[in-house]
This record gives structure tokens, C-alpha cells and sequence, in this order.
């Protein structure tokens, strides 16, 4: 084990994190605000991916691509919000978990359907195709390109969130939805606005996600799976929860599946190793979220209300 | 008593009970045995429905990870198979034992939640033990694993389909008697009250997180039988059972039929293996090519179908049905 395929892994966790922290953060204010279920979220990424594959062919540049991914999912998010969802905000859980059920069931046959079961390619745009030198290590400017969205994007919210008049009534509709409601502030349209706020970012996440995974149906549900893993381990409804929350799951999971089974072979038996070490390593976030549960159920980074 | 046997619903269960048995008669007769294969599907989901439904429609917690529990059942059959033991007993004794196991360990970290979380962890879980079967490479990995023998009760041959079925009705009818009794006893008084209102029954001096334990573990209990029947009759285990998507279709099968209800699972999976039957198998007849379009995306329509009876039928096919039938108190 070398230092600086330590550092790459390490670089590449981040990397996952912070995409995971697109999709969380948008997602864990859908939780914390309206109180709603939606899983679809990984959706509405598979659509920002498609959305930028296809304006991507079509004109062959990534900005392009981006201006048209990142728009139009937001646009899909508010028509989805208004037309199937918005009757649910005050109905209960389960009623949330099955329509937002159904859509994945929709989206990804519809997908199917315009796109076929094939995946769809997407190449990083030119000027990031090679590699940067980082304190003399060679990596992926892309994959750095994604660490810096990942930040600014995450530093924006802070902005929005803590300095802006927007920002107080998002945090004050976490804390007490009713009671900013009762003090006349328009909660239907503040919760479109979230709504469509995460539905841009889960559109980001996916143009940017584009060309290192594979385009393909169903691409949404793993990474929904891990992201309500960041939002359970960070605590429902912060976004320093979700920040934190993504870093640590995208980190512990990438570097976790690269050293794992190499750690594991110092100390047992080598077939033993190689049968466990990948299921161990699969199996470790979820691990994490079990001992960060059984610890502080509210999570690491909960809330702070009152 | 007298009154309980009066109810409505109890000829209905016991008429809906007999149709199932009459199946296979009927299946012989029309010579189309396949059939017999399809309805043992609708009543191994319905049993699995059956188990989830206890506390999911009694004790209100919103499992999304139950096919985890199917997948347990189904591939102690296939592993105790690949090494050479194919007593029956042996399969359902090593899957309940670890199936409890796991349920209690999962239980008390995920009870630990409620709403939201809940839900969200046990999806979680499900999904960790997804990758450990996917990542299980000397058990078929990704491609799951061949059972290529039923397993072994004796006189009880499972190889004959017909025998399969009738097991699998009869265990369905007992967990069905099992949890009549039990809903209506006191501890599923106890379970009803946490529904409703938890901190009450805290304060009334329940231990309430031992109710909804014992409730979730039973529950995964019979999921994983289930899942020993599934993998008998479909001589495989596959990652895929413990796929999300299937921990879905239970809860979409409880809340078809009507989940306040112990019989509504079983229809809800009557409906929706029907219905897959019908939608990826059968030429419709429909013109423009509709046909292939809904045979290769039958996916989409059940989608349709599941947000239309969310917003509109709340209380599901049966519970509708057992409303009516049900005199104003």
C-alpha cells in the first residue's frame, strides 16, 4: 500500500462525496421542510444525466449540455411537484413512499422507452480530459472539476441558507413548518422553490456524474440508496448533515473498497480474505450508519431547533 | 362468538381460502398446469404481504426493506443445497434461525427510528444485504444460485407442484389464523395502540419497543418462510429477491388490497402477480403495436396504477370491499 494510491483513493472519495452531497443536500430539505418522502430524487439525477447525454450528442459540447441538463430537470422536478405530488405533503409516509415508488417505475420505462436499455456515453468536456499534477501525483482534471462544483455548490448553500432572507425561512419552515405558515409567509411557494432547488441540484449532479458512470436506466436507485444513507448518518434535514454526511460515506466506501481486502489478507486466512473482503467492504457505510444509529439516532450533524 | 361467525368477512376469507384450494382442480381440468405455478407465486407474495402487513398495517411502521428476509429464506435452501444437505427441515430451521438473528440485530437498530428514518434504514439494510449476496462469489455472485433440487420434508414431495402449492396454501391459512388471534389478542391491542399514538402507550406503561420488536421479528419470520417456498419454486436464489424493488411491490401488493385488513395482502398479490402475468404475457390485441410497447413496459402502468389507487382507493381493493360489508357501529 503506497501513499499516493492512498491519496488518489482519498481524492477519489471525495470526489464521491461530494456528488453524493449534490443530490443530498436537495433531498434532505425536501425531508426536513416538508416533511415528504421522495424517492424519486434519484430520478430526477437519471433525468439530468439522459437530459445531458442527449444535448451533449446533440451539440457536442458539455456547456451546452449543462445549460440544458440543469434547467430542464428543474423544470421536470416543479411539473412532477405540482402534478403528483404536492396532494401528498399532508397525507402520511406511506402514501409519499408509493407515488414516489411509482414514478421511479415510470421514469425508468420511460427512459427505456426513448433511450433504450443500452447505456448512453457521455465524454468529459476537452479541456478536462487529462490529468492534473497534484503535489506531483498525476490525477483526473474531470474528477477534480467535480470536487470544485461540489465545493462552490456547497458554499453557495451555506450562503443561501444562513445569509439570505430565503435562507431564514428555510430553516425557520425545518424547524416549525406550521408556525411560519401561521406568520403569513407563502409555504407553498417556499416549498415549490426547495423543491425545485433540489431538483436543479439532482440535475447538476447528474451532468456531472455523466461521464464517469454509465448513463443507463435505473442508474438512479443506488445512488438514492446512498444518499438517504448520508442523510440518515448526517441527520434528517441539515445541510451540514448532508455535507459532512457525503463526505464520510463517499470516503469511507471508496477507500474501504480499495484497502479493505488487502488489510483483511495481513491478518486471516487468504481464501477467507478474498471470499469477505469485497462483502465487507460493500457492506461497510451501511455499517456506519448502523453504529451511528445505535450511538445518536438523530444522526452526527442533527438539527439544531429552538 | 356467535356474532364473530355472522361477520362477512370471515365467509369471505373462507370462500376466498377454498377458491385457491379449488386451483389446482381447476388447472388439471382446463390442462393448463401452469397455472398452478402462477397461483403458488400470488400465494407465497400473499404469505410474504401477509407477514409484512403485521406491522406495517397494525403497528404502522413502514418496512421498505422486507424483501431482505425473502432473500434469506431463499438462499439458505440454495447454499444448504450446494453443500450436499437437502433435508427440508434442516433449510427451514438454518433460515428461521438466521432470519431471527439478523431480524432482532436489525430490529433493535432500526426501531431505534420512526417515520421517515425508519423507513429510510430499512431500505438501507435490505440493500447491505443485497451487496453481500452480489459480492458472495462462491454462491453465484451476481448471477445468483441454482437450487437443483427441492428441498427434502420426507413424505411431503415438493417436486410434485401440486404438493408445493397446497404447502404453501396451508402455511399461508395458518399464519393467517395465527395472526387473527394474535391481532386481536393483547399484545396486538398493544400493537394497535403504538400506531396510534405511541407516547400514550409509553406513558400507560408499555414497554413498547419490546412489542414492536416481538411484531418485527415475527413479521420478518414469515417473510422468510416465504422465502424458502420462493426458492423451492423457483429452484433458484438470485440477489435480485432482495432487491428494493421487490421490498416495494410488497408494500404496493398491502396497499392494493388494503392494509388494514389481514386477508388485503392476499388479494393486493393476487392483483399485482395477475397483473404482471397479464401485461408482460398475454397479446391484448391492441392496435398500433400497443401490445409490445405494454408487454416490454408493463413497468410504467403499474407505476399509473400505483399513484391512481394511492390518491384515490385509500383503503385498498378488499379493505374497500370489507367497509361496506361492515355495518355502521
Amino acid at each position: 500500500m503506497t501513499w499516493s494510491l492512498f491519496f488518489t483513493q482519498l481524492l477519489n472519495g471525495l470526489q464521491l462525496g461530494l456528488l453524493l452531497f449534490l443530490l443530498s443536500a436537495g433531498l434532505t430539505l425536501v425531508f426536513g421542510i416538508m416533511n415528504f418522502v421522495n424517492l424519486a430524487h434519484g430520478s430526477l439525477y437519471m433525468m439530468g444525466a439522459y437530459f445531458a447525454a442527449a444535448a451533449f450528442r446533440w451539440s457536442g459540447s458539455f456547456v451546452v449540455a449543462g445549460l440544458v441538463a440543469v434547467p430542464a430537470t428543474l423544470v421536470l422536478g416543479l411539473l412532477v411537484e405540482r402534478i403528483a405530488l404536492a396532494k401528498l405533503y399532508s397525507r402520511d409516509h406511506l402514501d409519499q413512499v408509493l407515488t414516489t415508488f411509482g414514478l421511479i417505475l415510470i421514469f425508468n420505462e420511460v427512459v427505456r422507452f426513448v433511450w433504450g436499455s443500452a447505456s448512453v456515453y457521455m465524454n468529459a468536456p476537452q479541456a478536462l480530459g487529462g490529468t492534473v499534477a497534484l503535489f506531483g501525483l498525476p490525477y483526473s482534471a474531470y474528477r477534480l472539476a467535480i470536487i470544485a462544483v461540489g465545493i462552490a455548490v456547497g458554499i453557495c448553500l451555506y450562503v443561501l441558507i444562513h445569509r439570505t432572507r430565503v435562507g431564514m425561512l428555510i430553516r425557520a419552515g425545518a424547524s416549525n413548518a406550521a408556525m411560519v405558515a401561521a406568520l403569513g409567509v407563502n409555504t407553498r411557494l417556499l416549498n415549490t422553490l426547495v423543491f425545485g432547488l433540489g431538483a436543479a441540484l439532482a440535475g447538476l449532479a447528474g451532468l456531472m456524474a455523466g461521464p464517469i458512470f454509465s448513463v443507463q436506466p435505473g442508474m438512479g436507485e443506488p445512488i438514492l440508496i446512498l444518499t438517504l444513507v448520508v442523510i440518515v448518518t448526517g441527520g434528517v434535514g441539515s445541510i451540514r448533515g448532508a455535507f459532512y454526511g457525503a463526505l464520510i460515506v463517499g470516503i469511507v466506501d471508496t477507500v474501504g473498497r480499495a484497502f479493505l481486502p488487502g488489510i483483511l489478507r495481513e491478518f486471516l486466512d487468504r481464501a477467507f480474505a478474498q471470499a469477505a473482503g469485497p462483502a465487507i467492504a460493500s457492506m461497510l457505510i451501511y455499517l456506519l450508519m448502523a453504529v451511528v444509529l445505535a450511538l445518536r439516532p438523530q444522526g452526527l450533524f442533527p438539527v439544531k431547533h429552538g | 362468538m356467535v356474532e364473530r361467525f355472522r361477520s362477512p368477512q370471515l365467509w369471505f376469507a373462507v370462500s376466498f381460502l377454498a377458491l385457491l384450494a379449488l386451483v389446482p382442480v381447476i388447472a388439471a381440468l382446463i390442462g393448463q398446469p401452469y397455472y398452478v405455478t402462477l397461483f403458488t407465486r400470488i400465494t407465497v407474495f400473499g404469505l410474504a404481504a401477509v407477514g409484512l402487513n403485521l406491522i406495517l398495517g397494525f403497528g404502522g411502521l413502514v418496512s421498505f426493506g422486507h424483501a431482505l428476509y425473502i432473500g434469506i429464506g431463499a438462499y439458505a435452501v440454495a447454499i444448504l443445497t450446494y453443500h450436499g444437505i437437502t433435508s427440508g427441515y434442516a433449510h427451514l430451521g438454518a433460515a428461521l434461525a438466521v432470519g431471527a438473528v439478523s431480524a432482532v440485530l436489525i430490529g433493535l437498530v432500526c426501531l431505534r427510528a420512526s417515520g421517515i428514518a425508519f423507513i429510510m434504514i430499512t431500505l438501507a439494510f435490505a440493500q447491505m444485504f443485497y451487496f453481500l449476496a452480489v459480492s458472495l462469489r462462491q454462491y453465484g455472485g451476481d448471477d445468483g444460485l441454482a437450487i437443483p433440487s427441492r428441498s427434502d420434508f420426507g413424505v411431503l414431495k415438493l417436486d410434485n407442484a401440486f404438493i408445493l402449492y397446497y404447502l404453501s396454501l396451508a402455511l399461508l391459512a395458518l399464519t393467517l389464523y395465527g395472526f387473527q388471534r394474535a391481532v386481536h389478542s393483547r399484545f396486538g391491542m398493544v400493537l394497535r395502540g403504538c400506531r396510534s399514538n405511541e407516547r400514550r402507550m409509553i406513558a400507560l406503561g408499555f414497554p413498547t419497543l419490546r412489542y414492536k420488536l416481538v411484531a418485527y421479528v415475527v413479521s420478518a419470520l414469515v417473510c422468510v418462510i416465504a422465502g424458502v417456498l420462493l426458492g423451492n419454486l423457483t429452484r433458484y436464489a438470485s440477489p435480485a429477491y432482495m432487491q428494493w424493488i421487490v421490498s416495494g411491490d410488497l408494500i404496493v401488493m398491502i396497499v392494493f388490497g388494503g392494509m388494514t385488513t389481514l386477508l388485503g395482502p392476499v388479494v393486493g398479490s393476487a392483483a399485482i402477480v395477475g397483473l404482471e402475468e397479464l401485461l408482460t404475457g398475454m397479446r391484448l390485441g391492441l392496435p398500433f403495436g400497443l401490445d409490445g410497447i405494454v408487454n416490454a413496459h408493463w413497468m410504467a402502468l403499474l407505476g399509473v396504477l400505483i399513484i391512481l389507487v394511492v390518491q384515490t382507493l385509500k383503503q385498498g381493493l378488499y379493505g374497500s370491499l370489507a367497509a361496506r360489508g361492515r355495518r355502521p357501529a
